[in-house]
């Protein structure tokens, strides 16, 4: 009998820890399919970060590192550099690894353009400590360490990560996706195969923000946290292409 | 020769750090022990430049020098600053185009040398430093034409070779005086 | 004519550094250091290396952290509040079991403190660091040929037992120029196969990680690094001894410290009083032997630092006790003068016997 459905090579066939709803889950298989796809898994190096998708290293099949809270550019940038014409290096990052505690290395790899891909996942809230307070929690929010809900006045407003960035020279190319729905999902896995072709091709910076759900801090149920993104996130943080180096000089000439 | 433990100060722009590395160079060739210690941090950026410069026969233990025997002071705060830490029987010799005064202490050597004039006259540029060097060299004794050339080989880079011409003709000049 | 250049003690570390085989250097600039990264910043372009200014020392640590996955040879350097910064990266490496060479060319604090030359972050070298349980290789140049020397010590350590070798140097050591003879040893690497450098799918995936989320688990890994630091105090223990055989008063320094402590003994000596000097060389692991046999002879001994007393806790536990220990000190970026070695040695002497 045909096969019409497997798992990819680059993800390892074990459990996940995520919980029932969290769309790490997908993400996850976006980035091993992509990574099948373009034969790159032995040459791949990911770096995972601090949060709940710290233990990514045990499940894909690639060479894995586990970095500092917030230090993967970092970190990144090192094993890229150690061998730039062999290494294939990804980041694996939430919002408060990449937008509160390692914003600054966010903003120097994308100023630097470091020829690395960055997944971030921005489900606006702190997932593994139990649902505190993110970069990127909407106002209003109801968390942990918000309990009255975000309010600017005391705690500033959610950071736009892809709209900031792209005010930079440096970076080559930053999208917003979502994974909320079959449609999300395809284009996102284009947008993540884009962000590692640009590194194959030496273009340098790419990174992928995937506004994803976390149905148990939210206290919601999956469809209903799906759902959440469209009415909630993402007239917030609107989907689309923030910056595309190569296209808008193709475009140019 | 026992240890000679040298203080190089003025302020900065006067190659009072260059003075110093050439002696210490200088020892170096000649096989000595040597060792050069600047001061470091804000004073650089145009206040006082001091180095300390030890040649020695024998290993060189503490590179500070808080009690030289020989002071090269190339302006009056330097002067005011180390005299007293000059060991008896000491060498001082200072710019006496920069310093008006006269040294105070009469248990150590002193040489007056208008450097910064004689550079001036003599279209040396900013060399008062080797003028200097070139006294110091001869009232120590150790002034052979073979040992400059050597010296300044290795604290001239190849892109300045054109400059080393006018500092030996510096140290001649302070040598003469 | 000698073979021997005159160079800073910190171009010293970064030639040496090259030498070794290092392509690797990522830092911030800080005094009295900065020599080391603009050395590199010249060099490394020039010889196919990476010198890579961070945005911060938490981001060149972690740079660090990324090179020494992928299996080379890889350094960083800073003073001392630069140091404080890096001590989350330094316990990810021990954690991870990752080789790494780290300099600190010491200045004066708390805080923001000087740029002095300070021995003042003696407790946080030889104590790790960072949180958790874990230690560096920590070694204390005397001279800019030691500098040299330590240096590639340094990388061969930190790749033979896989953890952090730290140069302890202060603000003095790094800034003076000494001839130094750059015809270094260098033994071949190691080879690393536990290196992230991609599976080519020939080979499982390696991981590096310092989580351990099994307590039991966790333990077991502490206890076989602790098993791994027990061979290094066996065996790569490092001192140096100055007229130590029959000396009543037994002075204990390391780097600047003992070479103004070596002028202090010979003047002592020269007054017919017994001082020797004991210089560790490596302070991680600290040199317990020859103070616990010095103990045996000596009637007191005196820890000279640049630092509130920090070293003298080390000299108490390694003399068990037997011998009165006195500190001589400075602090602040000051550093003590042969005079008051000498001073401090008549003393506790009771006198010019």
């Amino acid at each position: 009998m045909a096969v019409v459905f497997d798992k990819p090579h680059a993800l390892i066939d074990v459990p996940l820890h995520y919980c029932p709803g969290c769309t790490h889950g997908i993400v996850h298989r976006l980035v091993a399919e992509v990574i099948d796809e373009l034969g790159i898994e032995g040459k791949t190096i990911g770096i995972a970060p601090v949060g709940c998708s710290v233990m990514a290293y045990n499940y894909f099949n690639c060479d894995m590192i586990e970095a500092a809270h917030g230090r993967a550019p970092a970190v990144a940038t090192g094993v890229k550099r150690a061998d730039p014409e062999n290494h294939i290096v990804f980041t694996y990052q939430g919002d408060g690894d990449l937008a509160s505690i390692g914003m600054a290395e966010t903003v120097h790899a994308a100023a630097r353009n470091e020829n690395i891909t960055v997944i971030f996942i921005n489900n606006a809230i702190y997932g593994m400590t139990g649902g505190q307070m993110a970069p990127t929690s909407l106002v209003g929010q109801v968390t942990q360490t918000s309990p009255y809900g975000r309010d600017p006045k005391a705690c500033g407003y959610p950071i736009k990560v892809c709209e900031m960035l792209s005010e930079l020279v440096g970076p080559e190319y930053l999208e917003r996706v979502t994974v909320n729905n079959v449609k999300n999902i395809r284009a996102a896995k284009k947008a993540i195969k884009k962000a590692f072709q640009n590194q194959i091709d030496g273009k340098g910076f790419s990174l992928v923000e995937v506004v994803s759900s976390c149905p148990t801090n939210w206290g919601m149920t999956p469809k209903q946290a799906l759902d959440w993104i469209d009415s909630d996130m993402l007239p917030y943080y609107p989907l689309g292409v923030y910056k595309d180096r190569s296209a808008e000089q193709k475009e140019a000439e | 020769m026992a240890a000679k433990n040298m203080l190089f100060s003025g302020f900065g722009g006067q190659g009072i750090l260059f003075a110093g590395k050439f002696i210490a160079y200088k020892g170096l060739i000649e096989d000595k022990q040597v060792s050069w210690l600047p001061s470091y941090g804000p004073e650089m950026r145009g206040g006082t430049a001091s180095c300390s410069v030890i040649v020695s026969d024998t290993p060189v233990g503490s590179p500070i020098v808080s009690n030289p025997d020989i002071l090269i002071a190339m302006n009056l705060p330097s002067l005011d600053r180390f005299e007293d830490a000059v060991v008896p029987g000491g060498m001082i010799i200072a710019d006496s185009t920069l310093i008006e005064r006269k040294v105070k202490r009469d248990d150590v050597t002193v040489f007056y040398v208008p450097a910064t004039q004689m550079a001036s006259d003599n279209k040396l540029g900013n060399l008062a430093n080797m003028i200097i060097v070139g006294k110091l060299l001869k009232e120590i004794g150790d002034y052979t034409e073979d040992g400059l050339n050597a010296a300044l080989d290795k604290v001239i880079s190849a892109r300045h070779a054109d400059m080393k011409e006018v500092n030996l003709k510096a140290i001649k000049l302070g040598a003469e005086y | 004519m000698s073979d021997k250049i005159l160079m800073k003690g910190n171009e010293a570390i970064a030639e040496a550094a090259i030498i070794a085989g290092c392509r690797h250097y990522f830092g911030y600039p800080i005094t009295p250091q900065t020599e080391i990264a603009a050395y590199m910043a010249k060099k490394m372009p020039k010889i196919g290396g990476t010198f890579l200014q961070a945005e911060s020392e938490i981001a060149a640590i972690n740079m660090v952290y990324g090179v020494a996955s992928a299996g080379k040879r890889v350094m960083t350097s800073s003073s001392s509040p630069g140091v404080s910064l890096k001590g989350e990266g330094l316990s990810y490496l021990a954690g991870s079991d990752l080789p790494s060479l780290i300099v600190n060319v010491q200045r004066g604090g708390p805080g923001l403190g000087g740029i002095q030359p300070s021995q003042s972050d003696y407790f946080q070298s030889t104590r790790g660091g960072g949180h958790g349980d874990y230690h560096m290789i920590v070694l204390a140049p005397a001279s800019v040929q030691e500098m040299a020397e330590l240096t590639v010590k340094g990388f061969e350590l930190a790749d033979t037992y896989r953890m952090t070798s730290m140069i302890l140097a202060d603000g003095t050591m790094g800034q003076m120029m000494e001839p130094v003879n750059l015809d270094l040893d260098v033994k071949p690497a190691h080879e690393k196969p536990w290196a992230t450098t991609g599976t080519q799918m020939a080979r499982e995936h390696n991981i590096v990680n310092s989580l351990s989320l099994v307590p039991e688990e966790l333990e077991e890994l502490n206890f076989k690094r602790y098993d791994r630091y027990k061979v290094i105090e066996e065996n790569e223990t490092m001192f140096e001894e100055y007229k130590v055989e029959d000396a009543d008063i037994v002075l204990a320094a390391f780097g600047i410290a003992a070479r103004v402590s070596k002028n202090a003994v010979d003047e002592a000596r020269k007054m017919g009083i017994k001082a020797g000097l004991i210089r560790p060389i490596t302070l991680w692991p600290f040199p317990k032997a020859p103070f616990k046999a010095a103990a045996e002879h000596a009637k007191a001994f005196i820890s000279v630092e640049l630092n509130m007393g920090q070293m003298i806790e080390d000299v108490i536990l390694a003399t068990e006790s037997k011998c009165p220990v006195t500190l001589c000190n400075r602090a602040g970026g000051m550093i003590p003068d042969p005079k008051q070695v000498l001073n401090s040695i008549i003393e506790v002497n009771g006198g010019m016997k």
